[in-house]
């Protein structure tokens, strides 16, 4: 049987995660549960590194890349060993190139295929659907995600709260970065504001998750109304990612589905592609049709595929000698004029 | 240019605001441990960030404590002082006063005090120590906000007999969410009058987003007491834009969808429009019947350009999505159409387009 996936989902570094999950492991130990540490930053946190006492850690693995050594979680070696949970810290970790896996999410999937229950730790900042709102807050590019499906598909979320002012309290003694580096975290991504919103976020967040698992969606008969078809309509243009994550987000809040699709009026160049496979990784099927009408491309397989909203992002604005012609926007607006059209902001900060 | 007046803050709202500052200088400091149930584990925390504090130098007293006493709790009060409660149970105000320590321990906020006490209730017990100076550190359950009772009636069908207003909590400087998985609360033997498994879950949900309201407001606050201009909210609010001849029904009846499941909020504004005829004004005062029927936030605007009222009503509500009908559109010609100059103008948030239905 596939082992469970209990996710610690925090707002910030600092909460309190690693304690929390740290806690439970050894009150699953304490009951005689076979436990291990499979990864664990210490971070030199003392309160945290004392909750491994008398935990079995199964050590890294040493992985040089780029003439440097870096730490990974020794997968092949907690497979090996074989316990009952294992205790894997940052879910949202990228592995070096040159490792088994590209992230260690999926680690912990082998661990769970294997049998092997998981209890992780993540920050809100790291959902893939969350990377844009999360960027307008805060103005950091979060680089390492976690596609939302891996998180909605965890059998429990917890989340581990603290408020911005004892987090900051506990910046300012040194608890969770040493002194020079705490007083620069302050000042960037550990501001009141930042912190205020991220909780937020991550406190919906929480309530979205259990609600999910409280309503399995039910393809026939949603909730008060009817059942959403969200269409992205994808492009090379960068936008095309954020247009992707805010349509999933949409779709995964009305309990709906999500298609994608591209017109193409010749080969399929590189930046689709990539648009595609990141739609795909999401969860979110990618159809391409060719033609160079494209308004009406879009039209005719949004009716057929009964869609009931389509997602765009703005059109440029024409330059002064179309200044009477219609943009893209506005001829799928006349031609799918029986569909919802959703234009959605780019929200440059 | 559209008026805006009636939305601006008024003096009398700004000078509540600095009242209420300069109150918060010299008033203690109020912090909440919201939990969605019974053994999710509050009081453990609420007496340990006491202890952590004393260690750090505060002079710290408990000041209530649920009888019997667990003995982990026990444990982590081993050296704290108490005031002891009175026989029935009362906190002893006089004595704390007295003793006037930097921050007391008070677990139960939502607890009675027994007859002939000076309040009636706790939480005015821990205001007065608020008001006197004294920092107090509290717990109490989702059950016990006043305003969630109907809510979490409907889960549990019981209803606890004492309560805490939803205003005193929004005073406290900090609230914090202790939530735990149902299991854990369940295991073992669990007291009377333990909700079920799903109901515990439909608890913990509200008490999420029971906090994450109040947090909205904190951050609303913060940002107005520092002439921050907010961005796009960490909350969805949705603003519907009714006209006359606009398929409003399906409008409205989806902004209160998506609000819902967001757990956002929903608007619903009309720009005023000088001549309205008979038909048009019947048509209108309906979608707005619909739209408060629906609970939403009914706005009027008023301004020449209509564009420019709803731009700068949306920007200032911190819209994350502008619902607009398709009527507005209208047929093609020189002048760009209203959708279109709001769809080039909106780049803060998301415009959402309905179909006209023939019949509406």
């Amino acid at each position: 049987m596939k082992g469970t996936l209990k996710i610690y989902l925090g707002y910030a570094a600092g909460v309190g995660k690693t304690y929390r999950m740290l806690e439970e492991a050894q009150a699953l130990r304490q009951k005689g549960c076979d436990v291990v540490i499979g990864y664990f930053e210490p971070h030199g946190r003392a309160e945290t590194i004392a909750k491994t006492e008398g935990l079995e850690i199964v050590p890294r693995r040493k992985c040089s890349y780029a003439n440097t050594s870096f730490d990974e979680m020794d997968t092949e070696a907690v497979l090996r060993r074989k316990p009952q949970v294992a205790v894997v810290d940052e879910f949202a970790h990228t592995n070096v190139p040159g490792c088994e896996r590209a992230k260690r999410w999926q680690d912990v999937d082998a661990l769970r295929e294997a049998g092997i229950s998981v209890l992780t730790t993540l920050n809100v900042q790291h959902l893939e659907s969350l990377n844009d709102q999360v960027y307008d807050f805060t103005g950091v590019r979060v680089r390492e995600t976690v596609p939302d499906w891996v998180v909605d598909a965890a059998d429990e979320v917890v989340f581990v709260d603290l408020t911005p002012r004892a987090l900051r309290n506990r910046l300012e003694r040194g608890v969770v970065y040493a002194q020079e580096k705490a007083q620069k975290a302050m000042e960037n991504f550990f501001t009141e504001t930042n912190l205020t919103a991220l909780r937020e976020i991550a406190m919906r967040h929480a309530a979205h998750e259990l609600e999910e698992k409280l309503e399995p969606a039910d393809a026939d008969q949603p909730q008060g109304g009817r059942h959403e078809r969200i269409l992205v309509c994808l492009t090379g243009r960068p936008s095309s990612a954020m247009l992707i994550r805010r349509a999933r987000r949409v779709a995964d809040y009305l309990q709906g589905e999500c298609v994608a699709l591209h017109v193409a009026c010749g080969p399929v160049d590189e930046s689709v592609e990539r648009h595609m496979s990141f739609a795909r990784n999401l969860r979110v099927e990618s159809h391409v049709v060719s033609g160079s009408d494209i308004s009406s491309a879009i039209a005719g397989f949004a009716r057929q595929e009964r869609i009931t909203q389509i997602f765009m992002g703005r059109s440029a604005p024409l330059p002064w000698w179309k200044r009477f012609e219609e943009t893209l926007v506005q001829q799928v607006v006349r031609q799918a004029h029986d569909m919802q059209i959703t234009i959605v902001a780019e929200r440059r900060r | 240019m559209p008026r805006l007046e009636d939305r601006r803050p008024d003096p009398g709202d700004l000078l509540r605001r600095v009242q209420a500052g300069e109150r918060r200088e010299s008033r203690g400091r109020l912090k909440v441990f919201l939990g969605y149930a019974p053994r999710v584990g509050k009081s453990l925390r609420m007496f340990d960030e006491g202890r952590r504090r004393r260690m750090r130098g505060q002079d710290v007293v408990v000041a209530a404590l649920q009888s019997p006493v667990a003995p982990d709790i026990q444990t982590v009060i081993d050296r704290i002082e108490v005031v002891p409660q009175s026989e029935a149970g009362a906190i002893n105000l006089d004595a704390l006063f007295e003793r006037h320590p930097q921050l007391c321990l008070i677990d139960g906020l939502a607890q009675s005090n027994p007859p002939g006490s000076r309040n009636a209730q706790r939480w005015e017990d821990v205001r007065d120590l608020l008001d006197h100076g004294i920092s107090v550190i509290t717990a109490l359950n989702i059950q016990h906000i006043r305003e969630q009772q109907d809510a979490v009636e409907r889960i549990t069908g019981k209803r606890a007999a004492h309560s805490v207003p939803q205003e005193f909590l929004n005073e406290a400087d900090e609230i914090e969410v202790i939530d735990a998985p149902a299991e854990a609360l369940l295991e073992g033997a669990a007291p009377a009058n333990m909700p079920n498994a799903r109901q515990l879950s439909e608890l913990r949900e509200l008490a999420l987003l029971a906090a994450a309201d109040i947090v909205e407001r904190q951050l609303q606050d913060y940002l107005d007491d520092h002439g921050v201009e907010a961005r796009w909210g960490a909350q969805e609010r949705i603003l519907v834009c009714v006209t006359p001849r606009s398929n409003a029904l399906e409008m409205l009846h989806s902004g209160y969808r998506n609000a819902e499941r967001f757990h956002g909020a929903l608007l619903v504004a009309y720009v005023e429009q000088p001549e309205l005829n008979g038909v048009d004004q019947t048509r209108l005062d309906r979608n707005m019947a619909i739209a408060r029927e629906l609970g939403a936030e009914i706005h009027s605007l008023h301004g020449q350009d209509f564009v420019a009222a709803i731009l700068n009503f949306a920007r200032e509500q911190r819209i994350t999505q502008l619902f607009l009908g398709h009527t507005l559109r209208g047929a093609r010609s020189l002048w760009r159409s209203p959708v279109d100059r709001l769809i080039d103008a909106a780049d803060e948030f998301d415009v959402r387009i309905f179909p006209h239905r023939e019949g509406e």
